[in-house]
């Protein structure tokens, strides 16, 4: 882990400062960040058409069922979906990660020097 | 859940037997008093009381956090306003989904990670406690408080829908009945038997729905489009409306500004929910966490499905006229549709599901409020932290005891008053004095306490002002009949200054932007060891609160 301890340092803050925190922290926020863009500009598309585009919401595609009941069940299928690729992305790419770092930090063993919080 | 409280109709004949309704309901009582006795005796410590213990399994808290999230009133209102006016009903229904992804993504983990039984916990975290705390526990018990008093408001309409007894009097004694067993469940039980309670009845009702479902379906040839246009011609006239957006909200250009306020509110507003955010810490792990998220969605987003169909279901196999002139109104379709596929026992079954939902919303509720009054204001900010778990237990139980009470007090007073509103002020409260606070203090480094207490002051009493100046308070008219449609039913009284009935278009960029504001108006800098630890802790669960083991 990180090399250079001032003996002001805390745990915490060496892991923070550590290569692989900053890659978990890095891949965490470029994921969840414009996931959460994504869903959020899709619903809120969904929730204007519905509210100001009637006619076209109206139209039907095939018997009774309308461009607005598509997009509708649209919104339940990229939610269950979303939630499917994240858990598995955390699941595989994060979690191990985020246990060593755990481990490290409760059992004491993080670089060398003293500091611990 | 906006349109639960519907005007009761009077004078309207009974269907089904109140007998078999209140047998079914009180075997469902009876069971899960035995089981909460059962869960109630490993209940020691503050961890135990307030988090079961944090041993909960992920699919056993999704469970429950499906049972605090489908109120009776998600339930009956979004059937019956699917019933009439069709698309618009679905609606509501979308945007109760979409908000978990808030929650699964930016909230469940790392709030699990750094807090201990309550919000507060998280976002005292790194801030001056004092002041952090106090704020985030008011604005904690405001949303309890409006989301309480909605659902025991709705429980008096229950009672005429269900059980057949008229008059206040007699709904009254019945509301203090409900009052009193919830309170028993939570003093005993804590959250342990709240969330046994939440998990049996989120299986009652998504398993009774998805009977109904079927059978609905099954009468259409399992032809979604078939059924809609049941429910089409049963409509009459005008019935092709159903199939599209604009029944309900597309009337003015004001009431398409509700509607996108609305909307904003419920998206933001659910992963602000106090008693949603403290059932993350009933499991032993943030991972855990994650799995409780990925199972509450996919039950309440295949719920909604089925309300879907139901709500059809209802409008073509009952039809809307008939629902409207049924005692409960528009929140009688779902049972009466039950009534019209099986007959009495299927309509006991649904009613007494309908009657457990109230009874184990109003006890997550109520927990939630009692841990952030004993955990946050009375341990934190009265006894500064010198009280031991134990006296702080005690303080819990009689603030669930206070609480129960002023919840029947209020269920009596507010039957059959028009508080529909209070469910949606509960969402955009939480969206604009909860949320912000959150992120920001999860994500943003030079976040400060001034910035946390702008935020969350600024948002809960801007929601308070622009609600109480709305014509959800005073001065709404209906054009046709002149009748009051606002809180208060004298049409004289009339103080409303804005148009919009949800105030979450305006509070909620706006608890945003004074987060920031207050911030940077501020030289408080939040420490960097105290960040340090928190991103660390939030991302890697190290130093995280273990399960309890017995």
């Amino acid at each position: 882990m990180s090399e250079a301890a001032d003996g002001l340092e805390t745990d915490y803050q060496r892991v923070q400062r550590s290569d692989e925190f900053q890659a978990l922290k890095r891949r965490f926020r470029n994921f969840v960040f414009p996931m959460t863009a994504l869903f959020l500009v899709w619903y809120f598309v969904y929730v204007l058409l519905a509210d100001y585009a009637h006619d076209f919401m109206a139209t039907k595609v095939w018997g009774n069922i309308t461009v607005g009941l598509l997009f509708g069940l649209g919104q339940f299928a990229s939610t269950f979906i979303i939630t499917m690729v994240y858990a598995r992305w955390a699941n595989t790419r994060q979690d191990a990660v985020a246990e060593r770092l755990r481990l490290h930090i409760e059992e004491g063993t993080v670089g060398q020097g003293g500091g611990v919080a | 859940m906006i349109a639960a409280v519907a005007p009761m109709a009077t004078e309207t004949e009974q269907i089904g037997e109140p007998a078999v309704n209140i047998a079914i309901f009180g075997v469902f009582v009876l069971i899960t008093l035995v089981i909460v006795f059962r869960a109630s005796r490993n209940n020691k410590t503050a961890a135990d009381y307030y988090a079961a213990g944090r041993s909960f399994t992920g699919p056993q808290n999704g469970t429950a956090i499906a049972g605090d999230y489908l109120s009776a009133a998600s339930f009956l209102g979004i059937c019956g306003a699917i019933a009439i006016n069709g698309y618009d009903g679905f609606l509501y229904s979308i945007g109760f989904l979409v908000a978990w992804l808030v929650a699964l993504l930016l909230v469940a983990e790392l709030l699990r990670n750094t807090g201990k039984f309550t919000m507060a916990d998280v976002l005292s975290f790194r801030l001056k406690e004092r002041p952090v705390r106090m704020a985030a526990s008011l604005a904690t018990l405001a949303v309890v408080f409006f989301y309480l008093l909605a659902q025991m408001a709705g429980a008096g309409g229950l009672v005429a829908l269900l059980l057949g007894i008229e008059g206040t009097g007699a709904q009254g004694v019945v509301i203090a009945v409900v009052g009193a067993l919830m309170i028993l469940y939570v003093l005993v039980g804590g959250m342990k038997g709240t969330t046994w309670v939440q998990i049996i009845k989120a299986i009652l009702l998504i398993a009774g729905a998805a009977v109904m479902t079927v059978w609905v379906l099954s009468k259409y040839g399992f032809n979604l489009s078939d059924l809609l246009q049941g429910a089409v011609d049963k409509a009459g006239e005008g019935g092709e409306a159903l199939l599209g957006p604009g029944k309900q909200y597309g009337a003015t250009s004001m009431s398409q500004l509700n509607f996108l306020s609305l909307a904003l509110a419920l998206v933001l507003g659910t992963a602000g929910l106090p008693h949603v955010l403290m059932r993350f810490y009933t499991v032993p792990t943030a991972k855990e966490a994650r799995r409780s998220v990925v199972w509450a969605i996919w039950l309440i987003g295949i719920f909604y499905l089925f309300t879907l169909v139901l709500g059809y279901g209802a409008g073509a196999l009952v039809g809307p006229e008939a629902i409207k002139a049924a005692p409960g109104g528009v929140n009688s379709a779902a049972p009466l549709l039950a009534f019209e596929l099986g007959g009495t026992i299927l309509l006991g079954l649904i009613s007494a599901v309908a009657f457990a939902t109230i009874l184990a919303v109003v006890a997550g509720l109520t927990i939630t409020a009692a841990t952030s009054f004993a955990h946050d204001i009375y341990a934190s900010v009265i006894k500064k932290g010198h009280i031991n778990p134990d006296g702080e237990v005690r303080v819990a139980r009689v603030t669930v005891l206070a609480i129960g009470i002023l919840a029947i007090v209020g269920g009596i007073f507010a039957n059959g008053q028009n508080v529909a509103f209070l469910v949606a002020l509960a969402f955009a409260v939480a969206a604009s004095a909860n949320l912000p606070t959150i992120l920001y203090s999860l994500f943003w480094k030079r976040f400060n306490t001034s910035g946390a207490l702008w935020s969350m002051y600024g948002g809960l009493i801007s929601c308070l002002v622009l609600i109480t100046f709305s014509p959800v308070v005073s001065g709404k008219v209906d054009p046709v009949t002149g009748a009051s449609l606002s809180m208060i039913k004298d049409t004289s009284v009339d103080f409303h200054l804005i148009e919009l009935e949800n105030p979450g278009l305006i509070t909620i960029p706006l608890a945003f932007i004074l987060g920031i504001v207050g911030t940077y108006l501020s030289k408080g800098k939040s420490s960097p060891e105290k960040y340090a630890e928190m991103e660390v802790r939030s991302l890697t669960g190290a130093g995280s609160e273990k399960a309890v083991t017995h």
